[in-house]
């Protein structure tokens, strides 16, 4: 197989610099060691678009989050993804820490943020009741919004699948050739080359990097702990709670999600081993802790699950984005830690101008379309339109997932969308199947059935999510 | 819109004890909507006995209970719908449902009886680190998988809660030949029911290892180990104990929770002990006309204190249908001294029958006493060989008790050492 682009790693960042090459015509894929799109970094994270003040002005992170969240509105709308603007304070717990909300302020201001303002006690608890004690002022960013990670990351691969470009799952580059004027990828679906390589391999960038031998992206994967907790609490915060920031990150934050949750977290655990999301009773005991200073109501009780991601921190401190110095057609697009997600949209716009200046002569493509029509979402109609939706497709009449209540047919669309899910996880990520209170308990074995049915597979051979992840063993005897 | 007297929400074995109650009382126009493909609830999946010893005095298994009641109702002119899944309650009792062949159907009820049963508790509610991996579910989820799909969801297995249901499917699990390796239990005794323990673990030599739980979870994509940990008195696992065994299934059995989305749709107010709603002595909630019984009010370990339970309610909604026993005076019940929770919360002191308040205690007592005490008059003092907090147990009130009320009454019930 020959492409023009390949892409490797379908996290956030590679399913949107795919969807932009996919205006072009070129030809591109998008080369992914999982069994869907983001599995990475991109499905746990705070899931916040942030408003741009916490990085140097100057820097790559500064510019590209002041942009992406310019273009993160235009690409959710093109994409029927919610975006929730919902602001965010930055809190001080002492009168020490009121000078570091003036520093973030000027920083913000320097990077082109609008709108900040320092706040104090009693403006504070008048928009956050359930604020801690000890707050004495916060820094409002009303920019600041709320987004769903996996969501613009599948419907940003589904919109560039449906313009052309190819998603290659189960694909993991091993080795990688340098050939003339092409790469050759070895992956375990075999070879495959490309004139371009896009590497966007997340917390496995530098390994990549190295497959041609450039050693010069160091990463040290830094693991973020969350609690997610059920939507009974989703009003406990109206806006994204920040702490001061460390030289860790951005802290504990407390923040309502898209879907109406409260998630709680990450803690900032440095190790070795980037695959390694295992959470552990310290980091979860740290998020908890630092969380109740915030908001002092959130409580484990509430807790649906917990999970854990890890932040591709590179020793650099900033993004690295351009061609690599052993061969400019290779270009790398590491060390997107946080706000990776926020600046996703614009370092694809980046990505891709470098691309089409490498290409030369690109056309436009004159078919593109960049809408993706929103998946139907039963829990969110009126009862007329529910009525009516049945009355044409009676498998929006079998609700399936009763916690979230998902109908069968949204299972039915989510399986045969472009670049579709193919697992029980990829079922929830795109339809919220079993991201409820039971966590799948009543719905795991029916989403294991319609997968089976609809892919026409043995029962038995359905996963969680890929891999070895079965679900099930032999027959009963 | 339809329009019927009675409809019963949830077709297990309480939804179909209150509507054959309702129908014996004389109630014409009743419907039972169930979200799944049959009637029978949670028993379907219930293939071992040891249900009906007290009500039909025989061990029936679990789709054996509930065929009887399926029988029964069919032989009236109950309407039922299946895979029909109720989506809201209304404040006006109107209730909407939804299913593949006939859409979205709304039903005016003059009475509404809640049974829509109970969930398990899943993983996330117990914080334990580690891993994600596939092969950590709910010992009822494995049932399933095993009971009806008919495929093993694990060779190795290690179960975390000594519940019923992770009790029973420890010998499942067995007698599939997987390898149960051990049953934790974070508290010093177990959960589940005493022949449960007897039968399902000590038969086939399975360990129940008390006041232990899981710390950890381990492996990428399938799951290859779990850390387990002593606890001490306050339930922190005791650094130094911990010991990793290697299996590749952990069942939960860890809880059930009442199923009450419905319910707070309503806006029906909540017991914060049993999770399901405050009830008088027929089961009626603080919304008139709003019914519930089963699993949905309280988890029970035995589903024939389900049926008589739900009979209680099946009456109770003919009563309001017909218009009879309106109001009264209502008193409150009360749990104190080792009694976890009392359910009915409210009766009525102008009752005429007798009422059992069924309760659970918090701890294991031998030889204590279960007094009951009204207005420092002492109704009944009982002394009990064992008291559990598997099992459910009640006492009496007469009305001849009642009469002695007012509406300053307050019952409470405690055990006394
Ligand atoms: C704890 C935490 C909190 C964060 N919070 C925020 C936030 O609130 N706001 C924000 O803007 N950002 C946040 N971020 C950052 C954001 O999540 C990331 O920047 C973003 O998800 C990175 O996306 P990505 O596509 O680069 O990487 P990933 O999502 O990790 O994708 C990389 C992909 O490459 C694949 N891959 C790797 N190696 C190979 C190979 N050899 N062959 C094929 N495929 C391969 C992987 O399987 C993976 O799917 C946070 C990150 C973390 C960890
Ligand atoms: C796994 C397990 C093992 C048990 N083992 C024993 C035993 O050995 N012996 C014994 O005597 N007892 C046993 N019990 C206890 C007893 O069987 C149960 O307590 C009893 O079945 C509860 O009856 P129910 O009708 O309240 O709930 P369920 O049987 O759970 O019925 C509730 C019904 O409501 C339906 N429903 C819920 N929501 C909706 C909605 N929105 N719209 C439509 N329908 C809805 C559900 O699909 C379900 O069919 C066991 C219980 C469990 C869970």
């Amino acid at each position: 197989m020959k492409y023009d682009v390949a892409v490797i790693g379908a996290g956030v960042v590679g399913s949107l610099i795919t969807r932009e090459l996919s205006k072009y015509n070129i030809k591109v894929a998008l080369l992914e060691r999982a069994n869907d799109c983001a599995m990475g970094a991109t499905k746990a994270n705070s899931a916040i678009v942030h408003a741009g003040f916490d990085a140097k002005p100057g820097s790559l992170k500064a510019k590209l989050n002041v942009r992406g969240v310019e273009l993160m509105k235009v690409a959710c709308e093109e994409l029927n993804v919610p975006l929730k603007n919902i602001g965010a304070f930055v809190v001080a717990f002492s009168e020490e820490e009121i000078p570091h909300l003036q520093e973030l302020l000027e920083r913000g201001k320097e990077n082109g943020v609008p709108g900040l303002e320092i706040v104090y006690r009693d403006e504070l608890v008048k928009r956050e009741p359930n604020i801690g004690d000890t707050a004495v002022a916060a820094l409002w960013a009303p920019t600041s919004s709320i987004v769903c990670p996996y969501e613009l990351t599948i419907a940003g691969l589904e919109n560039a699948v449906t313009n052309g470009a190819e998603f290659l799952r189960n694909c993991e580059v091993k080795a990688i050739k340098q050939n003339n004027d092409s790469f050759t990828l070895e992956t375990t679906l075999g070879e495959i080359e490309a004139g371009i390589v896009i590497n966007a391999a997340g917390v496995h960038s530098g390994k990549v990097a190295e497959m041609i031998g450039d050693t010069s992206i160091e990463i040290k994967p830094r693991r973020g702990d969350y609690y997610l907790l059920d939507k009974s609490q989703g009003a406990l915060a109206f806006s994204t709670i920040f702490q001061c920031p460390t030289k860790m990150g951005k802290g504990v934050l407390v923040s309502p999600t898209v879907d109406g949750n409260l998630i709680v977290g990450p803690s900032a655990i440095e190790h070795d081993d980037g695959d390694n999301v295992e959470t552990t009773a310290e980091g979860l005991e740290t998020v908890y802790t630092s969380a109740i200073k915030s908001i002092p109501a959130v409580s484990l009780r509430n807790a649906i699950t917990s999970f854990s991601g890890n932040r591709a921190h590179c020793t650099a401190d900033d993004f690295i984005i351009g061609s690599s110095e052993k061969n400019k057609n290779f270009i790398n697009v590491a060390g997107i830690e946080s706000p990776g997600l926020s600046s996703a949209p614009a370092i694809a716009e980046m990505v891709t101008g470098i691309v089409t200046e490498l290409l030369g002569d690109v056309e436009k493509k004159s078919a593109f379309n960049p809408l993706r029509p929103a998946p139907v979402r039963f829990r969110e109609m009126t009862s007329t339109q529910r009525a009516k939706l049945v009355e044409k497709n009676k498998a929006y009449g079998r609700i399936i997932c009763r916690c979230e209540t998902i109908t069968e047919g949204e299972i039915i669309d989510a399986i045969h969308a472009p670049a579709g899910a193919r697992d029980v996880d990829g079922v929830k990520r795109r339809t919220r199947a079993g991201m409820g209170r039971c966590q799948g308990g009543f719905c795991g074995s029916k989403v294991v059935e319609i997968l089976a049915r609809e892919l026409n597979v043995p029962v038995n051979t359905i996963t969680k999510f890929g891999g070895k992840s079965d679900i099930m063993y032999d027959k009963t005897k | 819109m339809l329009n019927y007297d009675l409809v019963v929400v949830g077709g297990g074995p309480a939804g179909m004890a209150a509507a054959l109650q309702a129908k014996e009382e004389g109630v014409e126009k009743i419907v039972i909507l169930e979200r799944a493909e049959t009637l029978g609830g949670i028993l379907e999946q219930c293939i071992h006995t040891g249900f009906g010893l007290h009500y039909f005095g025989e061990e029936l298994s679990g789709p054996e209970y509930a065929g009887r009641f399926i029988a029964e109702v069919e032989k009236t002119d109950i309407d039922v719908y299946t895979d029909t899944m109720v989506l809201d309650v209304s404040k006006e009792n109107v209730v909407t449902a939804v299913n593949n062949k006939d859409g979205l159907i709304q039903i005016k009820a003059i009475a509404v009886v809640l049974a829509m049963g109970c969930r398990e508790r899943p993983r996330g509610a117990l914080s334990i680190a580690g891993s994600r991996p596939a092969g950590v579910m709910t010992a009822g989820t494995a049932q399933k998988y095993v009971n009806i799909d008919g495929y093993m969801p694990g060779k190795k297995v290690v179960i975390l809660g000594s519940g019923d249901i992770g009790l029973i499917m420890a010998r499942r699990m067995t007698l599939e030949g997987a390898e149960v390796k051990v049953v934790c239990e974070l508290m010093p005794y177990s959960g589940g029911l005493k022949r449960n323990i007897v039968q399902c673990l000590d038969d086939f030599g399975i360990p129940l290892r008390l006041s232990c739980t899981v710390i950890a979870t381990h492996g990428k994509e399938r799951l290859e180990g779990v850390t387990i940990a002593n606890v001490d008195e306050k339930l922190k696992p005791i650094p130094g104990t911990e010991q990793y065994i290697e299996c590749d299934t952990l069942l939960l059995s860890v809880g059930l929770i009442p199923e009450n989305e419905l319910s707070n749709g309503v806006g029906i107010e909540l017991d914060r002990v049993t999770g399901g709603p405050v009830v008088d002595e027929y089961r009626e909630t603080l919304h008139k006309g709003i019914f519930a019984c089963g699993n949905v009010l309280q988890v029970h370990d035995l589903v024939d204190y389900v049926t008589e339970e739900s009979k209680i309610a099946g009456k109770g909604a003919a009563n309001y249908i017909f218009g009879k026993k309106q109001g009264g005076t209502f008193i409150n019940t009360k749990g104190i001294n080792g009694v976890r929770y009392i359910v009915p919360q409210r009766v009525n002191i102008e009752n005429e029958e007798d009422v059992k308040l069924y309760f659970r205690v918090g701890q294991v007592y031998k030889g204590a006493k279960v007094v009951v005490e009204c207005d420092g008059n002492i109704l009944s003092s009982k002394k009990k060989v064992m008291l559990a907090p598997g099992e459910m147990e009640n006492v009496k009130i007469t009305p001849e008790m009642l009469k002695n009320m007012n509406e300053n009454s307050e019952i409470t019930v405690r055990i006394e050492e």
